[in-house]
């Protein structure tokens, strides 16, 4: 049976449909993807994450062990800052995509995708070093999701403006939102502005109904998981499982920002020297007509020369796009997608698809 | 009056050509729909078999004609507009059918009871 989070009745009682996704019962949608979609990019919506997975990291040695497990460099983060790594295997695959949250030089932590907490906490347990203390607190900590252009109107409603983190990717501590004591990061995963909040679990709902009535007057929805996926693809943001994954190199897939191979070590650092990229990752344009998802082969002339990793129709570009793992040499070619039997022509163009004016 | 298949098409079959659609049901359970694959004028139809397709955002799926027969006329405001299926189902026709067979459909209290 699926988990469910501390705010599994609210979803009910404000009409989400409910379907299973990382082994938790969430609402894909409440009035409508495309309308959470536009709340989002027009004004904020709020998610359920919580079933994301968060994981502590304490001790001496806790940035050099955390160092030696991660494609990205943490040394020299500030106290409140946020770096997005990729945590590989040894055979330079990805075991997942996660934020690391410096708190104080000796205490971080991972956030992890809900799909993967318990992969990721045996993993990460096994491969750091002795000398650090680490927990999962998964179950613990929920975690909202506040995200739109109104998003830091709605927290200002409520927190004091001295402790809203301003800087994107930033975060600080012990915040109170309304009565409820938070760690308020200047994150997200739409392509908007917005902050990602974690509070104790059963602190969850009435921080839940604090934001929601914050954002009564500025035309706040409730967003499931369906409005999630919109937005992220809009802004070409990768997903686990999807763009990448335990077999994927993470050089194949367009993350350089997070790769630092100049590091003295780390898992995988070997196997990726050793691998010559032989995929990218594209982003596409939909030339026909139809909706290019996931799982379609792709093709130049007869040659199947990739496949397409997402895709949905986009709301706010007003057309279907896809994101594709393609053979480097092939990445300039007319490519088309097969898509239930029919043909249908892509057009490559630049990520992110969507980008919001600052 | 329209009669309702089990896969979610209504159909009026008191006239030939027969019009169909999808109902509000299946509209709902798909979401914003996004695209429509409208049948071609000529295309031979078979009752309970796939005819075309409808995509929302969330998922595909397939449309079955309710009728045997010849598609002799398609609704071409959907090509533009598909989210008129999702305001008002039973008004945004598909196609139109020239029927040879017509099984025996439900009647929408049958649908309506019908365990979905």
């Amino acid at each position: 049976m699926a988990k469910r989070t501390p705010l599994y009745d609210k979803h009910v009682e404000l009409g989400g449909k409910i379907v299973e996704f990382a082994g938790y019962d969430l609402p894909v949608q409440y009035s409508g993807v495309i309308a959470e979609h536009n709340a989002v990019r027009d004004a904020v919506g709020l998610f359920d994450v919580s079933h994301m997975g968060e994981l502590l990291v304490m001790g001496d040695r806790a940035e050099e062990a955390l160092n030696a497990i991660l494609t990205n460099d943490i040394r020299g983060m500030y106290d409140g800052q946020v770096r997005y790594s990729l945590l590989p295997n040894e055979r330079g695959g990805a075991v997942d995509d996660v934020l690391i949250y410096r708190e104080a030089w000796d205490k971080f932590w991972i956030v992890v995708n809900g799909a993967n907490v318990e992969k990721d906490a045996e993993w990460v347990s096994t491969h750091l070093s002795e000398y650090v203390h680490f927990e999962n607190l998964s179950d613990a900590i929920a975690q909202i999701a506040v995200q739109g252009p109104k998003a830091q109107a709605l927290i200002e409603k409520l927190v004091d403006s001295n402790s809203v983190p301003m800087k994107n990717y930033s975060f600080k501590t012990n915040v109170k939102v309304g009565d409820v004591c938070t760690y308020l990061s200047r994150t997200g995963y739409t392509g908007e502005d917005g902050f990602e909040v974690y509070c104790r679990a059963e602190d969850a709902i009435k921080l839940y109904d604090t934001l929601m009535q914050a954002g009564d007057t500025l035309g706040v929805l409730p967003c499931g998981l369906g409005a999630r996926d919109t937005l992220r693809l809009e802004a070409s943001m990768p997903l686990y499982g999807h763009e990448l994954g335990d077999d994927i190199p993470v050089n194949e897939v367009g993350l350089g920002f997070a790769i630092k191979m100049s590091k003295d070590n780390f898992i995988g650092k070997e196997a990726l020297e050793n691998h010559t990229a032989e995929y990218v990752r594209l982003g596409a344009k939909v030339v026909g007509k139809g909706i290019v998802r996931e799982h379609c082969d792709v093709y130049v002339g007869d040659e199947k020369v990739g496949h397409s990793t997402s895709g949905t129709h986009c709301p706010t570009l007003g057309y279907p796009v896809c994101m594709l793992r393609i053979k480097k040499e092939f990445k300039d070619a007319t490519l088309f997608a097969d898509v239930r039997g029919r043909r249908i022509q892509l057009e490559v163009v630049p990520m992110p698809f969507y980008k919001r004016n600052k | 009056m329209a009669k309702f298949t089990q896969t979610h098409e209504w159909a009026e079959v008191e006239q030939n050509p027969v019009t169909m659609g999808i109902s509000k049901y299946a509209a709902d359970e798909l979401g914003d729909i996004v695209y429509i694959s409208l049948p071609e004028v000529g295309q031979a139809v078979t009752a309970g078999e796939p005819m075309c397709e409808v995509e929302s955002v969330k998922a595909v799926s397939e449309i079955n004609a309710p009728v045997t027969g010849t598609v002799v006329e398609v609704n071409l405001d959907l090509e533009d507009s598909p989210e008129l299926i999702n305001e008002d189902a039973m008004s945004a026709w598909i196609c139109k059918i020239d029927a040879t067979d017509v099984p025996t459909l439900m009647s929408e209290a049958e649908y309506d009871a019908m365990d979905k």
